[in-house]
């Protein structure tokens, strides 16, 4: 059998701690080969290494079986190899065809030959069926388009090798399943793919086979047709872990939130919510399910305070909070785990003991007449650390310096810890692995369990059926109906959110 | 590397080596590296008189350093310090020439009147850039210049008739010490840097210790987590813009009450605000550091000015010599790099 990477017994360390430890990964040819690992596993530090953005300490790396020293990722991109990064890198306000010539312009007489060169963006996109606007804007086009530009940037630059890094952490269901499509086409085209994630429903559908590390040491590699997601899922985590979250039925009490015709535009002016009704009681979980870009983030933000309603109102357990100032609403019982954790979750230079106390750090006993005390501020950050799972050196590390779903842990036991009335949780295990998700959904549903009301934003289908208790779909700013998880299926709930198909308001129990 | 240890190697190095750049130049135009550096240490803590004269010119830079490191820990770039100086400069020495009041009255009012003065000439900028998001570095720049000129039309045509400068400060509103004057033969060293030491523990306080410290350190990192917390992002902006030019105003009392006693007029600005970015720079808007910073650039001023009398070197060398220093703690990426490569090889 051909490989065209191979990379053997790689070991990587930080000041003493191993990220990589003797980790080995074959790339055959023509093959979606995943890479599989919880967050912090050392998934990225071998694609890293692998890249030329790291040097190994041991083990060494075989491009076609030569060996090869990827000292920068120049040397990979010559060797072939092009990575898709998570965190898109390009150029907002450049258009697509700079965005992907970026570094490698075709030139006519000291200019850039731009109509050559749109001309060859063309030409690849329809080889590979990936289909863009060589001359649109990239902070104009979609999320989904946008990956389409750095998987173009990787082809025009001639790699043979795509490195794929949780490329569908931010695409909505439609664009996984082109994204899915994509790469298949790749494959046809002599392409070699390593998909970097954690979702085990991806890899079954799309990949060949799926090497398996986890904390920084190399578990195997496995044939996709010879192994199951339960499976996948116990050699990651190293313990059994269960999908289908248990919990009892939903006993619902009083009203908490209570929303009226709410209407909220949003930072560009344009009407988001349109005239929006929902209830969320005491014990329940509500599961707000939509396509990215149909009123979500406004509706959070206009019932947290961080953004104005026009009309309309909020009430919490009664009381009106319509137009509250942030803390005021806080201070009333509700809690918010932001749908952006690096924008609005977490302050990233601070402590993340220090974070643990963003909203309550003027209140008793974190301080007293203005005076700080932190080691009451520290206690309390050692206890949620403790109680939340959250892997950190200490409470005193910056926040940037933990992985994504370490600051997620972190944020969760913040808002959770202050025992709120409302708890919205917008996304809360976007980009987390298996085990986290299942901690977090635990929580979520404990929160319903103690009486509390709890909202839940979330664009996988998966997590809103499994945890909600009443699914309200939302279309263009509105709730388009509200379905019973149990009674309902996935392909309902997708028409719904294309909005094709609307309930009638007298079957609405809303 | 810890970030304690590089917190305190990048400036270490950044001096070694622009002395060391400094000798080379002397080297170079022909004069002695070890002559001039030795007049520059004479001239600096030689005697009694010379570190008192540094001492004097190191307090003012440690008011302009933590105003400039105030602002910048809270996210905002405080080019302003200049004229918040010579506008709480005068206002110190106008609350001072036209009461008469008991010294424990009169000399705190007098640094209170700097004090809001360079807290007025802080809160404009603030609210510019806190409700119409115009950027604290061109309007503070500006302000500068209006405070420069104003301050020279109110000495001239305000509170003298016509003349070069106001009369001297009312006894009562000196910061001058007899018992300085006594210790160093006679230097211009006067009270003022006990208050320069006590603003720079009032600024740690506020800063590391206490909930607007908090508040203000959380806005200047990510202003949307901080609006999220439910802080008031405007009001922070403009607070830390009110609090830096404070200090940036007290430091114009210390030439005001202290060095001079009087005022004015200037022809140009008088380069202490600037040096103060400087001063935070090396000092790393930390408190501490703005104090040894300021002692550093207090004694290269001050000794510089003995360096063409004891051996011919033209004091404008240590503006170079600053220059340099600046310049490699600005590289400090450089520096780090540098350290962590001899660190490899002595494994």
């Amino acid at each position: 059998m051909e490989y065209v990477i191979e990379m053997l017994g790689i070991r990587k360390e930080f000041n003493g701690f191993v990220a990589n430890d003797d980790i080995t990964l074959q790339l055959r040819k023509g093959e979606i080969h995943a890479l599989l690992g919880e967050n912090g596993a050392g998934k990225s530090t071998l694609m890293n290494v692998l890249f030329g953005l790291y040097q190994p300490e041991k083990g060494e790396i075989k491009v076609h079986g030569k060996k090869a020293d990827i000292s920068n990722p120049n040397v990979a991109n010559e060797l072939g190899i092009g990575m898709v990064h998570q965190h898109f890198m390009l150029v907002d306000t450049f258009t697509v065809t700079e965005n992907i010539i970026l570094g490698k312009e075709p030139k006519a007489g000291g200019k850039i030959d731009i109509k050559k060169a749109e001309q060859k963006v063309r030409e690849i996109s329809e080889q590979y069926g990936l289909a863009v606007d060589p001359t649109a804007k990239v902070a104009d086009i979609s999320v989904g388009m946008q990956q389409r530009v750095e998987i173009l940037k990787t082809l025009y630059r001639g790699a043979e090798i795509l490195i794929f890094d949780e490329p569908t952490a931010v695409l909505t269901p439609q664009e996984i399943k082109e994204l899915i499509q994509i790469m298949k086409t790749l494959i046809k085209e002599g392409k070699s793919i390593i998909l970097i994630t954690h979702k085990l429903k991806e890899i079954m559908e799309v990949c060949d086979r799926v090497t398996v590390i986890r904390k920084g040491k190399g578990i195997g590699t496995v044939n996709v047709s010879e192994t199951d997601p339960n499976h996948l899922a116990s050699l990651m985590v190293g313990r059994e872990v269960t999908f289908k979250t248990e919990k009892t039925e939903a006993q619902p009490k009083e009203n908490v939130l209570e929303i009226n015709s709410l209407f909220v535009k949003d930072a560009r002016g344009i009407q988001a919510v349109r005239g929006l009704n929902l209830t969320v009681h005491a014990g329940e979980i509500v599961g707000i399910c939509g396509v990215d870009g149909n009123g979500q983030s406004e509706l959070i933000e206009a019932i947290t305070g961080l953004q104005k309603a026009e009309s309309g109102s909020i009430l919490l357990s009664g009381k009106d909070i319509t137009n509250l100032k942030p803390r005021k609403v806080t201070e009333q019982g509700v809690a918010h785990i932001p749908q952006d954790r690096h924008k609005h979750g977490l302050v990233l230079d601070f402590p993340i003991g220090e974070n643990m106390v963003l909203q309550t750090y003027y209140q008793q006993p974190y301080s007293k007449a203005g005076v700080l005390n932190y080691k009451e501020i520290y206690k309390k950050a050692g206890r949620l650390i403790k109680e939340y799972d959250v892997r950190t050196p200490s409470e005193y590390t910056p926040a940037r310096a933990l992985s994504g779903g370490n600051q997620q842990k972190a944020i969760i036991g913040r808002e959770v810890d202050r025992d709120p009335e409302l708890l919205i949780a917008a996304q809360p295990t976007r980009g987390l692995d298996v085990g986290a998700i299942e901690f977090i959904h635990k929580r979520l549903i404990e929160q319903r369990d103690k009486e509390k009301a709890v909202l839940l934003i979330s664009f996988e289908l998966d997590e809103i059926l499994n945890i909600s208790d009443r699914i309200a779909v939302i279309y263009e700013g509105e709730i388009v109906a509200i379905v019973d998880p149990k009674e309902t299926t996935e392909q309902e709930l997708g028409l719904l959110m294309a909005g094709s198909k609307r309930k009638e308001a007298g079957e609405m129990n809303v | 590397m810890s970030k304690r240890f590089s917190n305190l190697a990048v400036p270490v190095v950044s001096v070694l080596l622009g002395l060391i750049a400094g000798a080379i130049i002397m080297l170079i135009s022909g004069y002695d590296p070890i002559s001039g550096y030795a007049a520059l240490w004479n001239g600096a803590f030689g005697d009694s008189f010379y570190v008192g004269e540094t001492l004097r010119q190191m307090t003012p830079y440690i008011f302009a350093g933590l105003a400039v490191a105030f602002a910048f820990r809270t996210g905002l770039f405080n080019i302003g310090v200049e004229g918040q100086l010579l506008v709480g400069w005068l206002a110190a020495v106008w609350v001072g020439v036209a009461f008469d009041l008991p010294k424990i009255i009169h000399l705190p009012l007098s640094l209170l009147a700097a004090a809001a003065a360079g807290a007025l000439w802080g809160l404009i900028p603030g609210i510019l850039k806190a409700r119409l998001h115009v950027h604290e570095v061109i309007v503070t720049i500006m302000m500068n210049y209006v405070a420069l000129h104003l301050t020279n039309h109110l000495i001239r045509n305000v509170i003298s008739d016509q003349s070069d400068s106001t009369e001297a400060v009312k006894e009562t509103a000196s910061l001058k010490s007899s018992f300085f004057e006594s210790l160093t033969d006679f230097s211009s060293l006067h009270n003022g840097i006990y208050l320069g030491l006590i603003a720079a523990v009032i600024m740690w306080f506020m800063l590391e210790k206490t909930t607007l410290g908090y508040e203000l350190r959380s806005v200047g990192y990510s202003q949307h987590a901080s609006q999220y917390a439910g802080m008031n992002v405007s009001r922070n902006i403009v607070l830390s813009m009110v609090i830096s030019g404070a200090f940036a105003g007290l430091g114009g009392a210390m030439e005001g009450l202290g060095t001079f006693g009087n005022a004015f007029l200037h022809s140009g600005f008088s380069g202490v605000g600037f040096d103060g970015i400087a001063v935070a720079l090396l000092g790393g808007n930390a408190a501490i550091g703005v104090v040894l910073a300021s002692l550093l650039f207090g004694a290269l001023k001050v000794g510089a000015l003995n360096m063409p009398i004891e051996s011919g070197v033209p004091n404008e060398l240590v503006e170079i010599v600053i220059a340099l220093i600046i310049f490699f703690v600005a590289s400090s990426y450089m520096i780090k790099w540098l350290l962590s490569r001899f660190k490899k090889e002595e494994k």
